[in-house]
């Protein structure tokens, strides 16, 4: 197998069978897509059309069950449950629909979590989730528990824990899924800037089209395949 | 490896038990009320197993109760004729096989000295009743038997009757007032404490018999006489010998039955330790049933955290924490909770029975045993528990986990 040195991941023939026997269930079709280092792509789609199975498989959550997906230039299929943790441990970042911030938990503590399973030092530790707090604009929120904070700062919140290791690869379901038009706006500048200023490939799932028109490729999914793939 | 696991577990698992105290102080609280619960009951049942054990210790050697009217006990009310001194004296002088015979009666009355008064037991007894009763002097002398003889305004009185009307004065020589009668108080007895009947057997006044007889009752009974058997022979033999001088002085036929009856205090003793010992199972029992329903607690607390706990288990181990580093979190939380629970359970445990002992007047015996296997089994319970459900959730899908809600 070779690879383009740009190329981040490849996806080759991903089929995704869920269930047994008559009530099985093919959630992808045999999905092939390359996304290089630095793209910033929006998948798009209708429910159930495989987005969110593709996201999972991508994040390594969620094994295919046929195809293969690579990741630079390790084959995803061939490790163990604990390796793929590594992999996002160290390699990926998630930003959720829920956002998914531990409660009752400050700001600062939320970021600083990715770190402490690294085994950074607390100060070191601190520093950096202080930094990744004022890139996306909450210096000063740091003691703020998750719940004290709105809708939009918790989307932040999360975004700084997803960048605070420096992935190659940032995962966005729906990250403005529960956010009003405004903030939506703010969160896309935000994944925007990430993605020009810091190089860091965005593979984002959306349902509105005027969130999709950030990204720099649209990946169009339907029944279980990629119908389209284009620029916006 | 390990280390390396600890070191980074024991800082989330020390931040989430602070972040969620009442949930901690909760699970914690199942230990705490077992491994108290059973610590109290087990060290209170042993203090009175202990208690009952040193009474039976002090009471006097070879003792025997002689009372009237048929029924068993020492505290039966009775309509059989009362004893006379002269039943005391027959036996006395015809069972020879005792060391002492004292005849008693006895009755309530208020001692006044000065502007005190005290409401206390009054005893009328010979100067045997010392002896035979196992009861030392602090202060003073008894009565003589001169003194019993010709009915003399002496008496000596308990620790308790002392505190209550000298206070802090020296009782001896003092005239203290029963009823119309004002006596001399001549001796101090020491102190012996609670009988196993539960009565101060210090709260008392021994007066002579005959004093008592004429000056406080206003009549000749004797309500009841105690004999000691010397050593050697069998209280069998002692008490068929009185049951046949009292037979004769009674002027019972051979048809009678007895209208008195013989007790051996021994027996008694031995009767109510038998009743402690089952006291003391039975408490067992019931401490051994709250570590039991504390360990369902703790059981409890522990599943409906982790369920309530599997989202945030999914955060974790999507941003990147393995699963044996989340095993290894929830170990440490358990381990850092059963263990917090179960030293303040201990400590609570010590202060409760310290405080009923003092209340009860029973002695303190701490068992290390009791004291560890409660601590072990709570502990053990709580790890388990918090183990288990835990090991469950970190192997999980982390989509699924992500999912709860």
């Amino acid at each position: 197998m070779t690879n383009n040195n740009d190329t981040l991941l490849k996806l080759q023939a991903i089929t995704k069978v869920y269930g047994m026997g008559e009530a099985q269930m093919l959630a992808l079709r045999g999905i092939s897509l390359n996304i290089n280092q630095g793209e910033f792509v929006a998948v798009m789609g209708p429910s159930g059309s495989g987005k969110s199975t593709c996201m999972n498989i991508l994040g390594c959550m969620d094994q295919p069950s046929d195809g293969h997906y690579w990741f630079r230039d390790v084959n995803v299929g061939t490790l163990s449950r604990n390796q793929r943790t590594l992999l996002r441990r160290h390699f990926l970042g998630f930003v959720f629909q829920g956002f998914n911030l531990l409660n009752r938990t400050s700001a600062l503590e939320n970021v600083e979590l990715p770190l402490l399973y690294r085994g950074v030092g607390s100060n070191e530790r601190r520093a950096a989730a202080r930094l990744a707090l004022a890139t996306v604009g909450l210096s000063g929120w740091e003691t703020h528990k998750s719940n004290e904070l709105s809708g939009g700062q918790q989307q932040r919140v999360a975004i700084a824990r997803a960048i605070v290791t420096e992935p190659l690869l940032l995962l966005a379901d729906e990250p403005t899924g529960n956010l009003d038009s405004q903030r939506s706006e703010e969160i896309m500048a935000l994944l925007v800037q990430l993605n020009r200023e810091r190089g860091i490939t965005v593979v984002m799932v959306t349902h509105e089209p005027e969130m999709a028109a950030y990204a720099q490729r649209i990946v169009q999914f339907r029944d279980g395949l990629i119908e389209c793939d284009r620029k916006p | 490896m390990i280390s390396n696991l600890l070191t980074s577990a024991l800082p989330i698992a020390v931040r989430e038990m602070q972040r969620n105290l009442l949930r901690s102080v909760l699970t914690m609280l199942g230990i705490i009320i077992g491994v108290a619960a059973v610590i109290v009951l087990m060290t209170l049942g042993s203090g009175t197993t202990r208690h009952v054990t040193e009474q039976i210790a002090s009471l006097g050697s070879n003792l025997l109760m002689i009372s009237t009217g048929k029924s068993m006990g020492p505290m039966q009310s009775s309509t059989a004729p009362k004893f006379k001194l002269a039943d005391a004296e027959a036996i006395a002088r015809e069972v020879t096989s005792l060391v002492a015979v004292a005849p008693q009666a006895s009755s309530n009355a208020t001692a006044i000295f000065a502007n005190q008064n005290w409401q206390t037991n009054i005893t009328g007894s010979s100067e045997r009743y010392f002896s035979v009763n196992n009861r030392q002097l602090a202060a003073g002398r008894i009565f003589t038997a001169s003194e019993v003889h010709s009915g003399a305004m002496v008496c000596v009185i308990g620790e308790t009757l002392r505190g209550k009307l000298f206070a802090t004065s020296n009782p001896i020589g003092a005239r203290m007032r029963l009823q119309k009668l004002s006596c001399e108080v001549i001796g101090l007895l020491k102190a012996k404490g609670q009988s196993s009947m539960g009565s101060d057997q210090d709260d008392v006044v021994v007066l002579p018999l005959r004093t008592f007889q004429r000056r406080i009752a206003g009549n000749d009974d004797v309500a009841m006489i105690q004999v000691s058997a010397k050593d050697g022979v069998t209280t069998n033999e002692v008490k068929q010998s009185i049951q046949q001088v009292l037979r004769r002085q009674r002027h019972l036929s051979a048809a009678d039955e007895d209208d008195f009856n013989v007790v051996d205090m021994k027996e008694i003793a031995g009767i109510l330790s038998g009743t402690t010992q089952l006291m003391t199972s039975l408490l067992s029992a019931v401490a051994g049933i709250s570590l039991l329903v504390g360990g369902v607690g703790i059981m409890n607390i522990m599943l409906v955290s982790v369920t309530e706990r599997t989202r945030e288990i999914g955060i974790r181990l999507a941003i990147g924490a393995l699963e044996r580093e989340i095993l290894a979190q929830f170990l440490v939380e358990a381990v850092v909770l059963s263990a917090t629970g179960g030293l303040i359970g201990i400590v609570l445990a010590v202060a409760i029975a310290g405080v009923l002992a003092t209340v009860l007047h029973i002695p303190l015996t701490f068992s290390p045993q009791v004291i560890l296997s409660a601590f072990v089994f709570s502990a053990t319970v709580g790890v388990v528990f918090g183990y288990m459900p835990a090991r469950k959730a970190a192997r999980l899908n982390p989509i699924e986990a992500l999912r709860h809600e």
